[in-house]
């Protein structure tokens, strides 16, 4: 018996489905940012169809008098996927014992699919009816171009937190761009950035492919809630001769409870 | 102070598998404590200690309960399994029997059941949380 990802029905070895899922896990794991810092539910199944909110709005007309209705608000879960083709002559040598099988769009996929969760997460996706971390707080302050000053607009947002209520440990989500800077910088007298920004914030910092600029966020959990339908898997769409076309998947919702709880640092 | 609930060096385990480590020894005591208490249970005869130990024996099932479904949570092969197994009328070894088959063996169908890979039966690459995890 197989289920909707229909792995059985793909030309695919028990050898070659261990060679893609490892190589998808090892890509995926670094760039899933968001599940490092805010707090994962699930999975909770692919029939899983929408994260209770637990609010309600009235329903405007009812079938008869006398009676009052409320209908209950959802997050829908959004399905997301990401289609690549490999080739089943680097399948037949993977079987053959080969080392070096050219898996690159399976890793482009992996990558895309997880700057979609961090962006979801991050920055929020209208269509999907996701609200993120970075466009919901109310905080933001300018974190500057030049990484040497970073420390000055984190401490100020650990601050801005700690004003507003919100306890630690304090994570810091970077963008692509500016964890290069950071991980590249010394301070003055060779202090490395890094380590600087770690005691500031006595939490994580997290390289997170998809966000524009910086997240400061509290740690303490309850904020941020993610939750999985499908966890991320594998699924087969059909093959040719030549290539065999696959797909990444996952369902999932996010709902940010404390909005307050982040601080957003525009680049 | 021991770390009996690590099998390998703890320094080499990723975060997410101490914490699967440490939820699989809290289970472990929890239905130890059940067992206890239900030896003291059968051999006690004051009502008062009696009703005492009851209700700390329902503490001990909260315990396991909540240890077992954040463990069935983080491990989708384990819950489909545990999905056709718990609750269910009817054989309990059946019910096991068609639950693992399904779970473990249901996409090696149509590939002549070579034994080999499986990743969890439902697909997943179990990644799930990864709190704690910096890289």
């Amino acid at each position: 018996m197989s289920n909707h990802l229909l792995r059985s029905r793909a030309p695919i070895s028990d050898s070659n489905w261990k060679l893609l899922d490892d190589e998808a896990r090892e890509r995926l794991t670094p760039a899933l940012a968001a599940r490092k810092l805010v707090d994962f539910s699930g999975p909770l199944g692919w029939e899983r169809s929408a994260m209770n909110l637990g609010r309600v709005e009235e329903v405007p007309s009812t079938p008869c008098d006398g009676v009052t209705a409320l209908q209950r608000r959802v997050l829908p879960l959004v399905e997301v996927r990401a289609e690549f083709e490999i080739s089943r002559a680097e399948l037949r040598d993977d079987d053959r014992g080969a080392d070096d099988a050219d898996l690159e769009a399976l890793d482009v996929a992996a990558h895309r699919i997880a700057v979609a969760e961090n962006t979801a997460v991050f920055h929020g996706w209208a269509d999907a009816s996701i609200a993120g971390i970075a466009e919901g707080t109310p905080h933001q302050l300018d974190l500057g171009n030049a990484p040497d000053t970073y420390p000055r607009p984190v401490a100020a947002a650990v601050e801005r937190l700690l004003s507003s209520g919100i306890s630690g440990p304090y994570a810091l989500a970077l963008g692509g761009e500016q964890y290069q800077r950071v991980v590249q910088t010394a301070e003055h007298g060779g202090y490395p950035l890094l380590e600087h920004l770690g005691k500031i914030l006595d939490g994580p910092i997290v390289w997170t492919p998809g966000v524009k600029g910086a997240v400061v966020m509290s740690q303490r959990g309850g904020d941020f809630l993610f939750e999985s339908g499908q966890d991320l898997s594998i699924g087969y769409l059909d093959h040719d001769p030549e290539v065999v076309r696959l797909y990444l998947e996952e369902s999932f919702s996010f709902h940010v409870a404390t909005p307050e709880a982040a601080v957003r640092l525009n680049a | 102070m021991g770390f009996d609930q690590y099998h390998e060096p703890p320094e080499e385990l990723p975060p997410a598998a101490r914490t699967f480590a440490r939820l699989c020894a809290s289970l472990t005591e929890e239905a130890e404590a059940i067992g206890w208490y239900e030896q003291r249970l059968a051999v006690e005869t004051d009502p008062e200690a009696l009703a005492v130990m009851r209700d700390a024996q329902g503490e001990e099932f909260k315990h396991f309960s909540m240890d077992l479904e954040f463990l069935l949570r983080r491990t989708s092969s384990w819950r489909a399994i545990a999905q056709g197994v718990l609750f269910q009328a009817g054989d309990i070894v059946e019910h096991g029997e068609e639950a693992e088959a399904e779970a473990l063996e249901g996409d090696d169908d149509d590939d002549g059941g070579s034994g080999g890979y499986t990743n969890d039966g439902t697909g997943s690459l179990g990644i799930g949380s990864l709190k704690g995890a910096t890289r």
